[in-house]
């Protein structure tokens, strides 16, 4: 990627001239204005960005970036974001998917582009509700939750997001959430550093349809008690007063008091680990086992070769092996005879 | 054995014969087909093939539903078709007897393997007693040969496991037919040699199993003469033999070398539409990008995210599998992106028959999406026009920003036929063009002529924009709900593809005048069936004339006309009358239809029958 001055572009050159259009209030603002104040900071050209999104509130986000954009169809954002990588690796590609988009019609895509290591950043916004289609359940709603469709509570569990990436083999995991923007600019700032896929899960509020869905960590009196912001090589403390921490009894995460001086039992992040366990036992903390709090920030950040580093190498490897092959020679190849 | 006894033997001339070799699935039917296939190619026959292969991969040896067959049509005339009926049959046991004699002529050879034609092999095929002791012979000339321990005998000295020997049998059959039809066995022993050239044993084996099969055919009594087929009048040039997935595939790559596009294959495995995705990706070298995606949908999704990247997408699949891309094909037709959907139909609905062919997609191609989603559609006619109508298609795709549907089917994709080799200068030529120009850029601004849209390649400074599966404003590509605009759009849209017909070339006659009795009006594969039943039926004296589409969207522009010319219009189809349905839509022309549904080809005498018919 040719890397440009930095500081030659503002936040204002990222804004498109179309209306945005989401509810007053929305996270999705939040989400917008720390994603177009982070690009200028990149050293990227600006026609190098490509923004995919598929359907849903979230995935309106391209009309309203002055880069490229391509908003698709439901679900399918990653297929679309791997074409466009595929025949031009030098651009920066960015998918805009939310928690019904990405997780429940595009799921299968979500696990595939994972997997593949596409050197892609996959920005989730997770507010565990369909907003667009007008307040149904979503993959991400807690059970019992009681929606349109689900008048009676709902009866199925819900995913995970960040354990269906590590499962997936993810090489960047992290989680965010629209309230705290400068937070969301440094971890948006570190996947823009990653390659391959390097993925976002971000808490998002649908103030018409699930409001307060994330109260618990963005409310200033109790986000403390509920919330660990990681750091890599740092143990996993947190409390609005720093006096809890979380220690691994086998494979489960505990909170400790540190008021006697235990500090050295608790966990010690780790994200580098080429091992998924550690990342897996972090994601699912407060999500999957609840009395926790929620893990934010970089889960996992592993280096391995992206899929379009392995489409470019094979691609040489196959040109120097046939270094004068021609269209003519692979016409006439075969058993070929001659009427006269 | 010497020459001079060799001599004996008479040698007729004829002037064609259809033959079928058939057994179960692991007798290497194909391979053996597509051996004497090349070597008939190389004595300068013209010829067709047909092969015939289970849907299940290993169904029980010996059952009626692993049978597999190879059929080829070989002559000294110029022939349209794999033939109607059988002059041979080899079969290797009682199920492949059962499910094939029905096809072979009264008074036609039938070669048997004896030894396979055991108690538990009959009753697998559902035999209550021997067909070869029952009366058999009074209606087929029947050569009962103990193919199976004739095999072990040749090789008796080597003492190989019983699985080799009876693997090589296949082989045996080949030799003898070698003999009977006069042809060289330098190929296939050429072939073997490589195959084999690591494995001294086997390769022995084969070839002597091989010359002891055509050895057979000299010594043994039964066969009192054999058959020369002498060369065809072909159009001078140098020639191969291709199927039908092949010259999709070499079309595919003479695309991107004259476009200079990347061409990207979003694929998911289907029959018989695989083998494409596995021979255009071994073009890595060309710079040929292929995919194999998750699943359909994801396929084509790569293939469009390819296109608007620059590159040319392409998705290859058969009806199910367009059945799950319908949602993205109307993407593209939306954000007008070049994209080539490749349908090798097959017997549906549903699964259907996945080894069969059908021409049972025309209206999914032509409708089979939501709202108004017009989609030029063209269709291969032989194998070989594969390679044409493909460079139709990226032609016609390129120059108009839109999908196109390029349809072939299961028996085109594995049938084949001589194919004469284009010169490159030859070629089309495909113009492409990337807008660069920024001043006055909108991204849906369209040239005056062909109505489409300028393709722009992401990276290029000052032209950033947004394209979406929202209903967008004329020119800018605003997001707009106005009632007028999107009633402008959905005309534009219908009117950019109408204007095509501007662009393709006159239906003419293929046999036959300009005017007369009977049009007979086909598309895709059943040309052969159509070329040889007219021609049969100006030989008996009817004013009869055949044309074949291969534009089905829009149609050549003077097709209404030319329909007119003629009394009545018979248009025989693998499907329940779908472009008759078009036809008859459009122009208000009473068209009549032969519809067949049998997961083959049409039959000549078939069309025949009904022509002479409606021709009284
Ligand atoms: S419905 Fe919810 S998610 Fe959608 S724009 Fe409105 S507040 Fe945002």
């Amino acid at each position: 990627m040719a890397i440009t001055e930095q500081s030659k572009y503002t936040k204002a050159d990222f804004e498109s001239a179309n209306d945005v259009r989401w509810c007053p209030g929305c996270g999705d603002y939040a989400i917008l204005s720390a994603v177009q104040s982070v690009m200028p900071t990149l050293g990227i050209p600006k026609e190098k960005f490509v923004f995919v999104s598929g359907i849903g509130c979230s995935s309106r986000f391209p009309h309203y970036m002055n880069c490229y954009g391509f908003h698709t169809i439901h679900g399918r954002a990653l297929t679309v974001a791997t074409g466009v990588k595929s025949i031009n690796p030098d651009l920066s590609v960015w998918v805009i998917t939310g928690d019904g988009d990405g997780l429940s019609i595009g799921g299968n895509h979500f696990m595939h582009a994972i997997r593949r290591n596409q050197d892609m950043k996959i920005l989730l916004f997770n507010n565990k509700i369909y907003g667009l289609t007008k307040g149904q359940y979503s993959p991400t709603s807690e059970l019992g939750k009681k929606t349109k469709s689900t008048p009676f509570g709902s009866i199925d569990n819900p995913i995970n997001p960040a354990s269906i990436a590590i499962a997936s083999g993810a090489t960047f995991v992290a989680r965010t959430v629209d309230k705290n923007v400068k937070h969301m600019m440094d971890i948006l700032k570190r996947a823009a550093a990653h390659k391959g896929t390097a993925f976002i899960e971000i808490y998002q509020n649908c103030l018409v349809f699930n409001d307060d869905a994330f109260v618990d960590y963005t409310e200033k009196e109790i986000k403390d008690d509920h919330s660990i912001y990681l750091e890599s090589g740092k143990p996993l403390v947190f409390g609005k007063t720093h006096d809890k921490a979380i220690k691994l009894n086998g494979f489960h995460p505990e909170i400790i008091n540190l008021s006697n001086g235990n500090l050295k039992e608790a966990l010690v992040h780790d994200e580098k680990t080429e091992d998924r366990a550690l990342a897996y036992v972090l994601g699912q903390m407060g999500v999957e086992n609840e009395g926790l709090p929620v893990v934010f920030g970089v889960l996992r950040d592993i280096a391995q070769p992206t899929y379009q580093e392995r489409l470019l190498e094979q691609e040489k490897e196959a040109k120097e092996k046939k270094p004068k092959a021609n269209l003519e020679q692979v016409l006439n190849a075969g058993d070929t005879w001659v009427v006269s | 054995m010497t020459l001079t006894e060799e001599k004996l033997k008479k040698i007729e001339t004829l002037e064609e014969a259809t033959i079928r070799f058939a057994g179960d699935s692991g007798d290497g039917m194909q391979l053996t087909g597509g051996q004497f296939t090349n070597a008939t190619a190389i004595v300068g026959n013209d010829l067709s093939t047909l092969p015939d292969f289970p849907a299940e991969i290993r169904a029980p040896a010996g059952s009626l539903a692993g049978v597999s067959g190879f059929q080829i049509h070989f002559s000294s005339k110029d022939i349209h078709t794999p033939g109607d009926a059988l002059d041979v049959l080899v079969a290797m046991n009682p199920a492949a007897l059962k499910a094939n004699l029905r096809d072979l002529k009264p008074g036609g050879m039938l070669i048997v393997n004896t030894n396979a034609f055991t108690e538990t092999n009959l009753k697998k095929a559902g035999y209550d007693k021997n067909p070869l002791d029952d009366g058999l012979n009074q209606k087929y000339q029947v050569f009962s040969i103990e193919i199976s321990r004739l095999t072990q005998l040749a090789l008796e000295e080597m003492k190989l496991p019983g699985k080799i020997v009876d693997r090589s049998k296949n082989l045996f059959a080949l030799g003898l037919m070698y003999w009977l039809y006069t042809r060289p066995m330098e190929k296939t022993i050429e072939w073997l040699k490589k195959k084999f050239g690591d494995k001294p044993e086997i390769l022995e084996a084969n070839l002597k199993v091989l010359k002891a099969g055509y050895h057979f055919g000299e010594t043994t009594e039964s066969f009192i003469s054999h058959y020369e087929i002498k060369q065809a009048k072909i159009i001078p040039g140098k020639y191969r033999n291709i199927t039908g997935n092949e010259a999709t595939v070499l079309g595919m790559l003479a695309a991107s070398q004259l476009t200079g596009l990347t061409i990207f294959l979003g694929s998911y495995p289907i029959t018989p539409a695989s083998d494409i995705l596995h021979e255009l990706s071994k073009y890595k070298h060309f710079g040929i990008r292929t995919f194999q995606a998750e699943d359909e949908i994801a396929a084509v999704g790569a293939a469009i995210g390819a296109s608007f990247a620059g590159g040319l997408g392409v998705t290859t699949t058969s009806g199910p599998g367009v059945c799950l891309k319908s949602e993205f094909i109307n993407l593209a037709v939306k954000t007008e992106l070049p994209l080539i959907i490749c349908d090798i139909q097959r017997g549906g609905p549903s699964t259907g028959l996945p080894t069969k062919t059908e021409q049972g997609d025309l209206l999914q191609a032509m409708f089979g999406r939501n709202s108004e989603s017009p989609i030029p559609i063209v269709a291969a006619a032989t194998p070989g026009d594969c390679f044409d109508t493909m460079l139709e298609a990226v032609r016609l795709s390129v120059k108009y920003m839109t999908p196109v549907f390029f349809m072939s089917d299961g028996y085109l994709a594995n049938g084949s036929e001589p194919w004469k080799i284009p010169q490159i200068y030859e070629l089309p030529k495909i113009e492409v063009k990337f807008r660069t120009e920024k001043n006055g850029f909108y991204p849906y601004l369209r040239d005056e002529k062909t109505l489409a849209r300028s393709w722009v390649k992401p990276g290029e400074a000052g032209l950033e924009h947004v394209i979406s599966g929202l209903e967008t404003e004329q020119n800018t590509g605003k997001i707009s709900y106005d009632p007028t605009n999107h009633d402008a759009m959905i005309k534009i849209r219908a009117e950019r593809i109408a204007r095509i017909a501007n662009d393709i070339p006159d239906i003419k006659p293929i046999f036959g005048e300009i005017k007369g009795d009977l049009l007979i009006l086909g598309w895709g594969s059943t040309l052969g069936s159509i070329d040889a039943a007219t021609e049969k039926l100006l030989e008996k004296g009817y004013k009869v004339t055949n044309a074949h589409l291969r534009h089905l969207n829009p149609f050549p522009k003077n097709l209404e006309s030319f329909l007119k010319n003629f009394k009545k219009v018979l248009i025989p189809e693998v499907n329940l009358g779908q472009l008759r349905m078009l036809i008859r839509a459009k122009y208000l022309i009473d068209a009549q239809g032969l519809n067949i549904v049998g997961g083959q080809p049409l039959k000549v005498n078939a069309i025949i029958e009904l022509a002479e018919k409606l021709l009284k």
